[in-house]
């Protein structure tokens, strides 16, 4: 079983957001890169889980510069097999499902995961695009995966419930919670890391369908009105008459 | 020429989602000089009243039980036949678990620019086209451009009040051709959650977290949640240790939701739960430590033990809810 998982970088969920260039693009400076959550702790741990019972392989992709390596090297030290950097600037999701779409179609994989959204640009968007400029079923939300033969069974999430669905191998899945549980790499999961391959190959060329123009910080709140608990009931008149919301 | 709008029914009635972006389109037709056509799959005996009187035109009913409607796959080459033969230039959806499935893979099939969960109308200025969506997980909007002819936007739910006092269109019935309903998809089991109201879509929301020391204790966080017609959301390590369903998991790593009210019971409000709820236009914080991190994110403010509290509220909605009789 050929199993590629898509990889990407985010700020950690800690970074204070800033932007520069008068609010043109976001600011770097001081801002730690972590694996994207949802690729890490879900697609890529389960992917590993599979192949550890079942064989095969496990390919990272990733669309970035040369700091994505970084974020590649903790995929290998958990596990994966190897990996790819196609290297240019992950303008917009479609460029970037564009670029993947053109690898996989070489690869023959069965089973391709992303997660289901970046902690940064928050999309949900990459893996439909990829199953659809490959013309796979796509899978969205899915917190389980099992495998029997080339039959994949998943649950997933739907507007209030799940559902349990069965799809022949190749298909396109985004994982989301539930999925696997958080893995932390070994010291010797970190020194095979070093001497993993890691493939960089060009960009494509993608139409860039849609551009970031300007970025502005989400507003706090000014205040808190505190009410004493003794007086609680209060709060729902203030709720009423004054917030509104009921 | 016309804006296609993808609508659902839910428990015998359209949803409040589907209206929501149906008034979207709707606008931006009437500033386009266009006109907005909704399409629903399989509404059954569902009036589609509400359909016209939220702004669309045009309503067409694709009724075929033959349909897979779990699959992304089958519905993408669906609203790819209706926008083609519609003539439609963009196809809007309201950002729910359909919409996170089916509209990429529509945009990337239409070659359109999508933007996923707007959170306003777009700016249209001579050929130009930008709308603002939140990013680094409600930390930050930004706007974006779309420089494609085609387009696909996804609006964020909760986002705008539903109207509807425009008129009710017949609906027409459209047919599909056989072969776009081939599906690779096998569906073996549906689980809904019984008479829940669906968390994204809920106007208030009462959310507990660890505070609450254990399951046992959330029969109050029901009963406030009732009493108010509220849905009921938790913090991620609630989620995790299964003390709540993970689909009430709301945060970061969560769902991220925007209602009217969210009343924060016993969380202590970690940048990560925030960037989940922040959005809400009212938040009301409960918590027994003067100094958690949540005060500073709320409307209003209670310190003092949930234990007390929160059947105080219950007795006060109730009281509430009395008077308005
Ligand atoms: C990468 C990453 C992603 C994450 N994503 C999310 C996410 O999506 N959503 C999320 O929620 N968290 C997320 N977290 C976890 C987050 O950092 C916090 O750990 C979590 O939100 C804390 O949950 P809590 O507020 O329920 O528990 P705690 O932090 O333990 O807080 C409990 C609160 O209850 C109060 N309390 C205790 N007893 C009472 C009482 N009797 N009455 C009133 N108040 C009481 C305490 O004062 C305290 O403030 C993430 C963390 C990481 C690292």
């Amino acid at each position: 079983m050929k199993i590629l998982v898509c990889i990407s970088k985010a700020p950690d969920t800690t970074a204070k957001i800033a932007f520069k260039d008068n609010n043109t693009a976001f600011d770097e400076n001081n801002v730690q890169y972590i694996v994207n959550p949802y690729d890490e702790w879900y697609a890529l741990v389960r992917a590993l889980e599979l192949k550890e019972t079942l064989g095969g392989t496990v390919t990272t992709i990733s669309v970035g510069g040369a700091d994505m390596e970084a974020i590649i090297r903790k995929a290998f030290a958990i596990g994966a097999d190897d990996g790819v950097r196609i290297d240019g600037e992950p303008t917009d999701t479609y460029f970037v499902a564009a670029q993947i779409a053109a690898y996989a179609k070489q690869g023959a994989f069965d089973i391709i995961l992303a997660g289901k959204e970046t902690i940064n640009y928050n999309g949900s968007s990459l893996g439909g695009m990829l199953a659809e400029l490959l013309d796979m079923p796509y899978i969205s939300m899915a917190t389980k995966l099992d495998v029997a033969g080339s039959t994949a069974t998943v649950e997933c999430d739907i507007d209030g419930g799940t559902e349990v669905i069965e799809c022949d191998f190749p298909l396109v899945l985004s994982a989301a919670k539930g999925m696997a549980e958080v893995r932390i790499p070994n010291m010797r999961g970190i020194m095979a890391a070093r001497t993993k391959v890691l493939n960089v190959i060009p960009v494509i060329a993608a139409d860039k369908l849609t551009e970031v123009k300007s970025y502005t910080l989400s507003q706090g709140r000014t205040t808190c009105k505190m009410i004493d608990a003794e007086n609680a009931a209060s709060l729902i008149e203030m709720l009423h008459n004054e917030a509104k919301v009921i | 020429m016309s804006i296609l709008v993808y609508t659902e029914v839910s428990k015998g009635k359209i949803k409040k989602a589907s209206l929501e972006a149906v008034n979207y389109a709707a606008h931006i037709a009437s500033k386009t000089g266009t006109s907005a056509t909704a399409i629903i799959i399989n509404a059954g005996e569902t009036s589609l009243d509400d359909l016209g009187k939220a702004g669309a035109s045009k309503v067409l009913h694709i009724n075929n039980s033959a349909i897979n409607t779990s699959d992304s796959q089958v519905l993408t080459r669906i609203l790819n036949h209706v926008a083609d033969t519609e003539g439609a230039q963009m196809v809007i959806f309201s950002n729910d678990l359909t919409a996170k499935a089916v509209a990429p893979r529509l945009a990337a099939r239409m070659k359109a620019g999508f933007v996923p969960g707007a959170v306003d109308y777009p700016n249209i200025d001579g050929g130009s086209f930008s709308v603002n969506k939140n990013v680094f997980s409600g930390k930050a909007v930004a706007t974006y451009q779309v420089n494609s002819a085609k387009k696909v936007i996804s609006l964020l739910p909760n986002s705008f009040q539903v109207t509807t006092d425009g008129a009710a269109v017949a609906a027409a019935s459209f047919d599909v051709p056989a072969d776009l309903l081939v599906s690779r998809i096998k569906v073996k089991e549906v689980k809904r959650e019984s008479n829940e109201l669906s968390l994204p879509e809920a106007e208030l929301v009462v959310s507990a977290g660890r505070g609450m020391k254990g399951p046992e204790n959330w029969g109050m966080i029901e009963d406030l949640a009732k009493q108010l017609g509220a849905a009921t959301a938790c913090s991620r390590p609630v989620s995790d240790i299964g003390w709540r369903p993970h689909h009430e998991h709301v945060g970061q790593t969560g769902i991220a939701i925007r209602p009217n009210l969210y009343i924060a019971v016993g969380i202590s409000g970690a940048i990560q739960h925030l960037a989940g709820v922040n959005g809400s236009k009212t938040i009301v914080v409960i918590n027994k430590d003067p100094e958690a991190p949540f005060f500073k994110a709320a409307d209003y403010g209670i310190v003092g033990d949930a234990f007390e509290v929160v059947p105080k509220l219950i007795e006060a909605v109730k009281k509430f809810k009395a008077s308005q009789n």
